[in-house]
């Protein structure tokens, strides 16, 4: 499998030479349609990764590899999504999601002539995520979840190749987290696009994810890999499962005694 | 005025069927006004003052009257050097505001700058405009002009300083510039800090020309009544004050007016959550 995302033994230090050392000798390597998910202790740099990633931070030392290139400015093949749905609250829900298209080269160019074609896009996208109709509302007239799912939209309507989501559930109560776990898992299915969750949930990650990446306290670095070996598709049952329920007190396990290293 | 204070106690209005048909709320600014009134003339009767001190309400508006032509004539005056100085420090603000809100260094460099200019009493430059333009509309326009833009500056410059970081990160990823962020997300987000600081800034337009008028000018109210006031026509002075501030509220209102069509959304959304 070709990788996506190759990461190796990466420095990245914040403030100049007597800064922070967020991450050191980070190195990981996620394939093309993977879905890779990134737990760890608090502070432990996985905003770090993010930004990496995406290159919105170039390392001091080290090299990150984004679909065969390196990263040397921000990448434009990703979509990002975060805990704070960051809606612009004078546009509509529709026009939030199409925003994008406006900045990506490719397509901000076509948008005023194709304009039809990309409202269609997101309208399916809305349907999708189970938003259908609500594209005219304006995103304080949406739920947080509801607010969340347009978020994804937004993060999608580009057709990135990698999605990275930094905590997209973590406000959210535990139904409606449950539930937009399930449209990612089939967004995920149905696109074929790589993710990277950030999360601090394990049982998040291990219902979502291909391979887990366990990170140590700051500065840091991966200290374990898991390959989740459960099925897909998955339904949520499979969280009742001993198999999982194992699999997430071992990743508890082993960020417990990352955090008591630090 | 009390006509600024709206929304308070008469809103909880009594069950008596009468009673509780009318809009206490909407109807309020103007009972508080009219209550000023009475209570001012009152006043003035109980305690019998001159009035070369304080004259009655009737007193005052029987000097609208009489005088009309000349309130009026100010009154155009007054109105024109304010909103021309207000339009001058709208434009001026708003690009001194996205100038300073575009660059943390740009910010570094000319917020003391301003801080210390804003520090400085209007009324102690009017005499160096006059040397410059001579006494007149001009520095009356000027002097609205520079103490009306300051709030302005600092109000666009905050709503470009406080884009979440994470909008600025989505977009960034995506490849956007600065420009583009600007454009797509800083300046409509600060347009509700702007036409907010509208409001505070018309009503410091009017201190600046009346004192520049009231210093240095031939026309305008504030002339007007340093005029009257040598003449110890204090009622004239009295008329003179309720003219500005009937202008200073309609200008307000037309601000407030602009404000809630333009930025509706900031309003709702804030009211949403």
């Amino acid at each position: 499998m070709p990788h996506l995302v190759s990461i190796d033994n990466v420095d990245m230090r914040y403030g100049g030479a007597g800064g922070t050392l967020a991450v050191s000798g980070l190195s990981l390597k996620v394939g093309k349609g993977e879905f890779a998910a990134v737990v760890g202790p608090s502070g432990c740099g996985k905003s770090t990764l993010m930004k990496l990633v995406t290159g919105l931070h170039i390392p001091q030392s080290g090299v990150v590899v984004v679909a065969g290139k390196q990263v040397t400015q921000p990448v434009s093949i990703v979509g990002m999504a975060f805990q704070n749905p960051t809606m612009l609250p004078w546009r509509t829900t529709l026009d939030n999601i199409l925003l994008p298209l406006e900045i990506v080269d490719k397509h901000r160019r076509r948008l005023r002539a194709h304009r039809r074609e990309y409202v269609e896009k997101a309208e399916h996208l809305l349907e999708t995520v189970g938003l259908k109709g609500f594209g005219s509302k304006f995103p304080w007239q949406l739920s947080g979840g509801m607010q969340q799912r347009a978020n994804l939209c937004r993060a999608l309507i580009h057709e990135p190749e990698l999605l990275m989501l930094d905590e997209p559930f973590g406000a959210l109560d535990a139904f409606t987290r449950e539930e937009l776990w399930c449209v990612i898992r089939d967004l995920h299915a149905a696109q074929g696009v790589t993710i990277i969750l950030v999360t601090h949930d394990l049982r998040e990650a291990t219902f979502l994810a291909d391979r887990i990446f366990v990170m140590s306290a700051r500065p840091g670095r991966v200290l374990k890999e898991h390959v989740v070996p459960f099925a897909r598709p998955r339904a949520l049952d499979v969280m009742y499962e001993k198999g999982f329920n194992d699999m997430v007190q071992e990743l508890h396990g082993e960020i417990a005694s990352a955090r008591v290293a630090a | 005025m009390s006509t600024v204070a709206e929304n308070t106690a008469v809103s909880a209005a009594p069950p008596k069927p009468l009673m509780a048909r009318i809009n206490w709320v909407k109807l309020a600014p103007w009972l508080y006004t009219i209550a000023l009134f009475v209570l001012w003339e009152l006043l003035v009767i109980v305690l019998q003052t001159s009035p070369t001190v304080l004259p009655a309400p009737s007193r005052v508006f029987q000097a609208v009257a009489q005088y009309w032509s000349p309130i009026w004539k100010n009154s155009l005056q007054t109105l024109y050097t304010t909103t021309l100085g207000f339009a001058i420090a709208v434009a001026a603000g708003l690009a001194l505001g996205i100038l300073v809100g575009w660059s943390k260094a740009i910010y570094a460099g000319l917020y003391p700058l301003m801080v210390g200019f804003n520090a400085i009493p209007k009324v102690a430059l009017v005499p160096i405009l006059v040397i410059w333009y001579g006494i007149g509309t001009i520095p009356a326009v000027l002097t609205a002009f520079l103490i009306s833009f300051f709030p302005i500056v600092v109000n666009v410059a905050t709503g470009l300083a406080t884009i979440e970081p994470e909008t600025e990160d989505v977009l960034r990823a995506l490849g956007a510039k600065k420009l583009d962020i600007l454009l797509k997300v800083g300046i409509p987000r600060s347009m509700p800090y702007f036409f907010g600081s509208l409001k505070v800034a018309i009503t410091l337009a009017f201190v600046g020309s009346v004192v520049s008028e009231t210093v240095a000018s031939n026309y305008g109210l504030g002339n007007m009544m340093s005029s009257a006031q040598s003449q110890f026509n204090v009622p004239l002075v009295f008329a003179g004050l309720l003219a500005l501030a009937v202008e200073g509220i309609a200008m307000y209102a037309l601000m407030a007016w602009i404000e809630r069509r333009m930025t509706g959304w900031a309003h709702r959304s804030s009211m949403s959550h």
